[in-house]
């Protein structure tokens, strides 16, 4: 069986170029210039896939991208390994190309014989709202057993179970004129907009070359030209003009806000040759002066018992694959309409050699000029006929038609075999990126469509996407939209038809499955029961049938289910209203979505200046905000556990040496230096004489802590402010919003300088004996240079400002170089910290330390809700400053009085158990569930230096509760712990007076 | 994606941009002043408008500089942007989204 289907001549394929794909292992031969679909329609296979819900046999239903059935997954680069499949590809768009592996979906054990298809049988129970009323009790089972069985049995292609192996990119573009669909409309369009050779033109089409419904028009002139041949010159026209760029396979999927409009282009797929490092597809994020949407229209399926059968299919679809394709979708092939444009269809498969009969549900008078101009070539045309079933299971084998009488009342069955149907009940213009644009829609009741109403970005829809169907109307208006008004000469076109939604039949309505939405598995009986049962808004309908829902978004759907549910609750289509549209028009890659933007480049990474170091010193690291932090320093056999306890002694014993350049920075300059500082902080700066350092919080206007750090007067109108790692940006942004806005008329700057200062922290007892020797110009002496103080002057010759503070509880320095040079002060320091057992330390030990000491770290210990009483911090707060950021808000009835958490000290019952960091804390375990939680852990380590491990904890009226013996949760139950005050080591603090 | 007109540097897209919340909301004087029903409004209570909202936008990675902008909430139009303590300018024919707005084309 090879292309048994193909017709002899004719097509836009390359019969010069025979390709194979795979099909489930089967080698099918085909064409350049096909699609999948047509490659599958010419060897004979209709059966494709298996649908969502019922496992139903289903086929091939269009030929573009409202194909809601035929989704295969789609192997595209067999011969890299794994790591170039996705599932749901649409058959009917894809391009065929040598190699390509294609699988059909959702089945078991094959797609001949599928045990899913049980499902069918037992349709009956799975109505509309079935997992809803079914799945109810117990409540235990939603997660446990439900969820997990409905997963495993619904759904279309299997997820890739290993990364993307292809790369993606993206790209940004300005132009003049957007042009959205290069049909008839769009070409026009885009060669009137063009035409002046200023305005830069693109135009974007998702086929693979420019010409939309011309492609596949054998019959229509344009200006006395074969349209075809009108195509040609269109194309060669555009691409000889310098201000045009014509984008083929390219789909424009998300209209956003000032026509910013986001495309995907399919650039490597359909390509043999590409090369590894070739984009598979390319993300364009176009923002255009005005947009023009060509879009077209999508045609509507018949709604009949088993309509879904393979074979059967819409009839402009039938046309495409003869015309375009040179493939017959069938020996026999009944039409079934009720309007004009499938004689058209049936004409061209007439006159490929295909027997054709026409079913019409309009009546002989309702009928145009189509109706004669078929039977003249002696084909049957029965008008008046309804149909009532399709035979055949895995292909279709007859179509059961029906006359209907004046009265309404359905006549008797005749069934006309033939192995393909194309349908059509009418055509809905494409608005959905007309939607998108916030667009207002009319319903027009002529054309029983939605059609492009009020416009609220600068874009105009020309052609079918605004409901023209006839040729020259829908060229002229192309024209009309690029600016240009000029007289257009075409062929007329068979167009007009009758609404249809159901179709009348003599069977019981309870029991014809009759499919709405094929890709959701959505029948008018579905439909009717929601109605039934109350659901009015479409909106509604929608979501409780899933009708539209699915990855096709309705495309062939929408009007149907709409006007199906109007005729029910006898109201007009408007007064129902429709579903809203949203991005993408149709599914989008993640690759495309994420462009490079993965691995290495999934965010920056930001290093300091001595990360080289640590990592030649065998560092673990750990995420800081962007920063990779040194997070310990294992020696050979070390564990983490092993490393930090061993840091944590030496810093106390002799003395440690940490990278701290991570800390934000910001150097607040100016006469009004001072008085900034003190509205922005809770603390006075007024009287902090330069040459002094000061611990600082810094609130939100709402009284909660924000950030925190040392700051050190370094001028009278100089101060240099460290904030946290993480909080750094925003502090910076905070304190700009404030100058910029709220007072202006302070004379201040504020410079980030958190990049230029790397910061050494040296602490420990022999802190002062590894920089001695190297510091100048600073008298290092504890009386002339206490605790708490900044000088300047030079370390190894380098330009420092040198900090005396203590984040550790020990003697401490911090010392500030330009980062340029603080690996050569850092290895310096090094060489003669080693003979006096100085260690490297990391986060880690910093956190165990600090916690020691009970300093808090903000956002650890704070979560934005947590004030500075809170925090024991209440003298940091100004009782003299008039005002500062956040106070008025400490006085809040809620900020004040009992009831809040404070900050306190854990020590857990058994020493040797590290309690979890975030366990809530209850005062007896004997109480219902939901029990009433007065607290958690913040903070929890082992200490080292301590010889147990300590907890710090957030607890309500904690520090009236110093003594009190509490629960914590654990994994596995509770534990108890003792409260206590949040020191842990040397509470009276005098050792970094040393 | 908005297209917003810096007062410094022109149209440039949103992603250069962050949002401040409603413009022209002065921080009291004299806070202490105020009750906490003042103090509360202050802090929290917005308008929330549908139609034309004044709004505080800072040209993040551009100039670094606050500014005011008048954006209609239903359409998302830009109608004005305006240096920070200028007063609010009139929304005046902006409001009605009667013509399509032009990125290329906003003051």
């Amino acid at each position: 069986m090879s292309q048994t289907y193909r017709l002899p001549q004719g097509g836009r394929i390359d019969r010069s170029q025979p390709l194979t794909v795979r099909f489930n292992g089967k080698a099918l031969q085909g064409y350049r210039g096909d699609t999948l679909a047509s490659i599958l329609l010419a060897n004979g296979q209709h059966l494709v896939g298996r649908s969502f819900k019922y496992h139903r046999p289903r086929g091939i239903l269009s030929h573009g991208s409202d194909e809601p059935s035929a989704l295969l997954s789609v192997n595209w680069r067999a011969e890299r390994g794994p790591g170039f499949t996705d599932p749901n590809n649409r058959a009917s768009v894809v391009e065929a190309r040598e190699g390509l592996e294609t699988r059909s979906q959702n089945h078991w054990p094959s797609l001949e014989f599928d045990l899913g298809a049980v499902n069918d049988l037992l349709s009956p129970i799975f109505v509309a709202g079935f997992y809803y009323k079914t799945f109810m009790w117990p409540r235990k089972f939603w997660d446990s057993v439900y969820e997990p069985v409905i997963r495993a049995a619904a759904g279309l292609g299997k997820a890739p179970e290993v990364p993307d192996g292809d790369r993606y990119s993206n790209r940004h573009a300005h132009c003049d004129v957007l042009v959205v669909g290069a049909g008839p409309a769009g070409l026009a369009a885009a060669l009137a907009a063009s035409k002046d050779g200023a305005a830069r033109v693109i135009l974007a089409d998702e086929g693979r070359e420019p010409g939309g419904a011309l492609l596949h028009d054998l019959g229509s002139t344009i200006d006395g030209k074969p349209a075809s041949d009108w195509v040609a010159e269109a194309v060669a026209t555009l691409d000889a003009r310098e201000n045009v760029v014509v984008l083929p396979r390219t789909t424009a999927f998300g209209y956003y806000n000032h026509n910013h409009v986001v495309m995907v282009e399919r650039v490597a797929d359909h390509r043999v040759d590409a090369a590894a490092g070739l984009p598979r597809e390319r993300l364009w994020q176009v923002r255009a002066g005005r947009v023009i949407l060509a879009t077209g229209s999508h045609e509507r399926p018949l709604v009949f018992a088993n309509n879904d059968r393979p074979g059967i299919m819409l009839a402009e679809s039938v046309r495409v694959f003869v015309n375009r394709y040179a493939v017959a979708p069938g020996r026999r092939i009944v039409f079934a309409t009720s309007g004009a444009s499938a004689y058209t269809a049936a004409l061209d498969a007439r006159r490929a050699g295909i027997d054709v009969t026409l079913v019409d549900l309009r009546l002989e008078e309702d009928c145009g000029p189509e109706l004669g101009e078929l039977r003249a070539v002696g084909v049957e045309v029965l008008t008046g006929h309804t149909v009532v079933d399709a035979t055949g299971r895995k292909r279709v084998t007859g179509l059961v038609v029906a006359p209907i009488g004046r009265d309404g009342r359905v006549g008797a069955r005749r069934t006309l075999p033939c192995d393909a149907v194309g349908m059509s009940g009418g055509w809905t213009p494409a608005v959905h990126l007309f939607s998108q644009s916030r667009g207002k829609l009319r319903f027009d009741v002529e054309l029983d469509a939605f059609v492009p109403g009020q416009s609220v970005q600068a874009e105009t829809s020309a052609g079918a996407c605004r409901g023209l169907y006839d040729l020259a109307a829908v060229v002229a208006d192309g024209f009309r939209a690029g600016g240009a008004e000029q007289p257009v000469e075409a062929s007329a076109s068979r167009t007009g038809f009758q609404p249809a939604r159901v179709l009348p039949t003599d069977a019981d309505p309870a029991k014809v499955r009759a499919f709405i939405d094929f890709q959701n598995d959505v029948t008018a009986k579905d439909i009717k029961l929601a109605v039934r049962e109350g659901f009015e808004s479409i909106e509604h309908v929608k979501r409780y049938t899933t009708t539209g829902m699915a990855t096709d978004q309705g495309k062939t759907s929408n009007m149907n289910a709409l006007g199906l549910v109007a005729g029910l609750l006898d109201k007009e289509i408007p007064a129902v209203g429709t579903t809203t549209f949203r991005p993408p028009y149709t599914p989008v890659t993640f690759g495309a979505l994420i462009g490079p933007s993965r691995d290495a480049l999934f965010e920056p990474v930001r290093k300091t200046a001595l990360h080289q170091w640590a990592e030649s010193q065998g560092a673990a690291f750990e995420n800081v905000a962007l920063w990779k932090r040194a997070w310990y320093f294992p020696k050979a056999g070390e564990d983490m556990h092993r490393a930090v306890s061993r840091e944590c002694k030496a810093v106390r014993e002799t003395v440690g040496i940490f990278d701290a350049s991570t800390l934000g920075k910001i150097e607040v300059v100016g006469p009004d230096a001072a008085e900034f500082m003190n509205r922005i902080y809770t603390n006075a700066w007024t009287k902090l004489e330069p040459g002094r350092c000061r611990y600082g919080l810094m609130l939100r206007e709402d009284g909660y802590v924000m950030d925190d750090g040392v700051v050190a007067r370094l001028a009278h109108d100089r101060f240099h402010v460290t904030t946290t790692t993480g909080g750094a940006a925003r502090v910076l942004q905070h304190m700009e919003d404030y100058l910029q806005t709220e007072w202006p008329e302070l004379d201040v700057f504020l410079t980030s300088i958190t990049e230029q200062w790397a910061v050494i922290a040296l602490q420990g007892p022999k802190a002062r004996e590894v920089i001695a020797p190297f510091v100048s110009d600073i008298d290092l002496d504890p009386a002339a240079f206490p605790h708490m103080a900044v000088r300047t002057g030079y370390i190894c010759g380098v330009p420092t400002r040198l900090f005396r503070v203590s984040f550790t509880g020990e003697l401490g320095y911090e010392i500030n170089v330009p980062a340029d040079y603080a690996e050569s002060v850092w290895k310096t320091l090094w060489e003669r910290g080693q003979t006096l057992g100085m260690v490297p330390y990391g986060t880690e030990t910093m956190h165990v330390l600090r916690a020691e000491k009970g300093y808090i770290i903000v956002g650890q210990e704070t979560d934005g809700t947590v004030s500075p009483d809170d925090l024991g911090l209440g003298g940091l707060v100004s009782k003299v400053k008039p005002d500062f950021i956040g106070k008025r808000s400490l006085a809040r009835p809620d900020l004040v009085g009992s009831g809040r958490k404070q900050l306190v000290g854990l020590l857990g019952k058994d020493p040797a158990e590290v309690l979890d960091e975030g366990a809530q804390i209850v005062a007896t375990p004997d109480q219902p569930v939901p029990m009433t939680m007065i607290g958690h852990v913040t903070s929890s380590y082992h200490s080292p230096n301590c010889g147990r491990s300590i907890a710090m904890a957030m607890l309500v009226d904690g520090r009236s509760r110093i003594g009190e013996t509490l629960y914590v949760t654990t994994p596995s139950g509770f534990t108890t712990a003792t409260v206590c005050e949040p020191v842990f080591f040397e509470p009276k603090g005098e050792r970094f007076n040393a | 994606m908005l297209v917003i007109t810096c007062p410094n540097c022109g149209d440039r897209p949103e992603l250069e941009f962050r949002c401040g919340g409603e413009a022209h909301i002065a921080r009291p004087q004299t806070p202490a002043e105020l009750d906490d029903g003042q103090w509360g409004a202050f802090l929290f209570t917005r308008t929330n408008p549908k139609g034309v909202h004044a709004e505080r936008w800072i040209h993040q990675h551009g100039c670094g500089r606050w500014f005011n902008a008048l954006r209609d909430t239903v359409s998302d139009r830009l109608i004005a942007t305006y240096p920070m303590g200028t007063p609010r300018p009139d929304a005046g024919a902006g409001a009605a989204p009667s013509s399509p707005a032009s990125p290329t084309s906003q003051p």
